[in-house]
């Protein structure tokens, strides 16, 4: 014993860290930081180590080359002890520190955390987030599969809207004029050198202002943050009613990160590694690429903007997004921190929180794609063609073999981005089912020049028959004065 | 030295030491910005006639998919050097070759001959067969290569990813009169 207290003076006579190490581990806060509700930063922190180790394991074997990522990819998850696993850590590990670093910024938000002092502690907060998006889309790059290949096109095609500098850009973002080798070089300096790098070095000085400035005291409506004020009022909380920082508020962060640990672990075992998906074969085209899990929202947005607003939205958006989070602090930086007072925080958080899962479960399910293979995949239903007349059942043959099911469903099977034709009879009459096909119109293809009359009859006829039993079908102002007429 | 303001002998030897840092840095790191941009070229400056092939793959009213190697390959691009697209034989010499990528957000489009449609996986954009926009979200219609006919070959000027700011075709020959 007294061997290793003498290794730990020699060792301590030169390091000196004993004082900073036991100030800042002593360090009072108020005891009602001791919560449960402030154990999300530092999980953030925990998966970020995993992030790091996990990710210099993956490098061992990872050749960042177009020809061979995905080679390699395959051999770690099938040839290499442990490498599914080692792939399914770092894969299930992302998307655990993207959950956790969201719902520290919401709790911080909520708990009225950025206000002062602690703006600058927001700031980096607000990039350590943009930089962690920016880890999940450039591993997904790195992923080198079918999806980051059409991902990357879909990212050029946003940077191609820039005004004036769109085409420096795509080449700058491609290293070179395709999706190429050039471009998986690029995402993996910046997945493995540049982005972790500025992510140390801000986690650092993020941790350094919490431990400097104090963690941010329980918000109590009426406790109203004055900046003549605060300090000292925090330093007499930290003093009169507090508890040193270890192990009093530790011990539930470390309870914490286990369990988030232990969650990444268990995702990684049941669920397996993400990928690869098909090699990147552009002349593959049978694809339908997609983003991950956390940018689904993003690309359910993009297919419900209406063309001319598109460009003006994906370019402005982003950056009023990130200008407003960046000025909150000093927008709001003094005033009421507990949320019994501030209900337009409440709301703005609940707003965006449902919108983000609305557009998430949209994206999940894309109703706006068309189904490439419902056509010649999903039959017509047999009730409905068993008492049909040979028109009718030729008209159901032109429905399949014109495509219209990848847009529209018949018993519940086919596209979404059109209505379904379930009963459609009973919003169309005769004459609007001929006009809604040679015309199209309503985001439908005009089919004049594909169906000749004979089919148009056919497939009309059919339409006519799609509508319940018990319904009476669509009449047009003309049909209706004449039956009124007869009565 | 009592007063801050002081200038010594040991300050202003700092000062030049950190100016002469100053210059050697920027004289070392002016020249790579330039390797940094050096994917960045003019207008046309990837792009190359490329053979498409015979004549004969592609059979008169029909519309077919063919690919060519990217003329700016790099030997570690292995798949990805290659560019499919769709080409549309109308008689004879008449071609229209289209890009493979929707111009909505470049996802590869698939053609329907059966409807004459093109369709788009990702967002829902469809286009007819001479590459106009029918629905969805593109604001504009399929983008096109040139082509002349050599020697009983299609050649197509191609080189890079066809995008809003590239719009792949550098004439503007096909513009539909309006009205």
């Amino acid at each position: 014993m007294s061997r290793l207290k003498q290794i730990y003076g020699w060792f301590e006579r030169r390091l000196q860290l004993e004082g900073p190490i036991k100030e800042a581990a002593l360090h009072p806060v108020p005891r009602s930081t001791a919560s449960w509700w402030y154990v999300f930063g530092s999980a953030a922190m925990t998966l970020l180590m995993l992030q790091i180790v996990t990710g210099i394991l993956l490098a061992i074997i990872y050749v960042p080359s177009g020809s061979e990522a995905w080679k390699t990819l395959d051999q770690l998850n099938h040839q290499l002890y442990l490498g599914w696993f080692l792939r399914a850590m770092h894969g299930w590990g992302s998307n655990f520190m993207v959950a956790v670093v969201l719902i520290h910024m919401a709790q911080v938000f909520m708990f009225g955390a950025y206000k002062f002092p602690r703006e600058l502690t927001w700031v980096l907060g607000v990039f350590l987030l943009l930089m962690t998006l920016g880890m999940a889309f450039t591993g997904q790059v790195l992923r080198f599969d079918q999806d980051a290949y059409w991902g990357l096109g879909i990212g050029a095609s946003i940077m191609s809207r820039v005004p004036f500098i769109g085409g420096p850009l795509v080449h700058l973002l491609l290293g070179g004029p395709i999706i190429a080798g050039a471009t998986l070089s690029r995402f993996f300096a910046l997945h493995v050198f540049v982005i972790p790098g500025l992510m140390l070095l801000f986690t650092g000085l993020h941790v350094w202002m919490v431990l400097k400035l104090g963690i941010n005291e329980w918000p109590m409506p009426g406790r109203i943050v004055r900046r003549e004020t605060y300090i000292q009022e925090y330093n007499e909380l930290a003093h009169r009613d507090g508890v040193p920082f270890v192990p009093d508020a530790l011990w539930k962060d470390l309870f914490f990160s286990a369990g988030i640990l232990a969650a990444v672990a268990v995702c990684a075992v049941l669920f397996g590694p993400y990928g690869p998906g098909g090699q990147p074969d552009p002349t593959i085209i049978q694809t339908a690429p997609k983003p991950d899990f956390f940018f689904l929202w993003l690309f359910a947005v993009l297919s419900y903007l209406p063309p001319q607003l598109e460009t003006p939205f994906v370019l402005i958006a982003p950056a009023v997004g990130i200008l407003v989070l960046l000025a909150l602090p000093f927008v709001a930086g003094v005033g009421e921190k507990s949320w019994h007072r501030r209900p337009v925080a409440v709301l703005v958080l609940v707003t965006v929180a449902v919108s983000w899962g609305v557009f998430t479960h949209l994206g999940v399910h894309t109703p706006w794609s068309p189904v490439m293979d419902a056509w010649s995949g999903d039959p017509i239903p047999q009730k409905l063609v068993h008492r049909e007349t040979p028109l009718e059942r030729q008209g159901a043959v032109v429905f399949q073999a014109k495509q219209c099911r990848n847009c529209h469903s018949i018993g519940g099977l086919g596209g979404q981005r059109g209505p379904a034709l379930d009963d459609v009879a009973t919003r169309l009459t005769e004459d609007q089912l001929i006009r809604q096909v040679l015309q199209g119109g309503g985001n439908m293809p005009a089919y004049g020049k594909n169906l000749s009359p004979p089919e148009v009859n056919a497939l009309v006829r059919f339409l006519e028959t799609l509508k319940p039993a018990n319904q009476p079908a669509a009449v047009d102002a003309s049909q209706q004065a004449q039956v009124q007429s007869e009565k | 030295m009592s007063d801050g303001k002081q200038v010594t002998r040991r300050t202003l030897l700092m000062k030049i030491g950190i100016a002469m840092n100053a210059v050697v840095g920027i004289a070392i790191a002016t020249p790579v910005i330039g390797y940094l941009f050096s994917p960045v070229k003019r207008k046309g400056a990837y792009n190359q006639w490329i053979s498409l092939g015979s004549l004969n793959q592609f059979p008169e009213g029909q519309t077919r998919l063919a690919e060519f190697i990217n003329p700016f390959k790099r030997a570690q691009d292995g798949d990805t050097a290659k560019t499919p697209c769709w080409v549309r034989r109308l008689s004879g010499n008449k071609f229209q070759v289209f890009a493979i990528n929707c111009a909505h957000l470049g996802c590869p489009v698939r053609w329907f001959p059966q409807s004459e449609l093109f369709m788009c996986p990702c967002h829902g954009g469809v286009y007819y067969a001479n590459g106009d926009r029918a629905s969805g979200p593109p604001e504009r219609g399929l983008f096109q290569y040139d082509y002349k006919v050599v020697g009983g070959e299609l050649h197509i000027n191609a080189g890079q990813m066809p995008t809003l700011a590239n719009e792949a075709m550098a004439r503007k020959e096909k513009l539909v009169c309006l009205g």
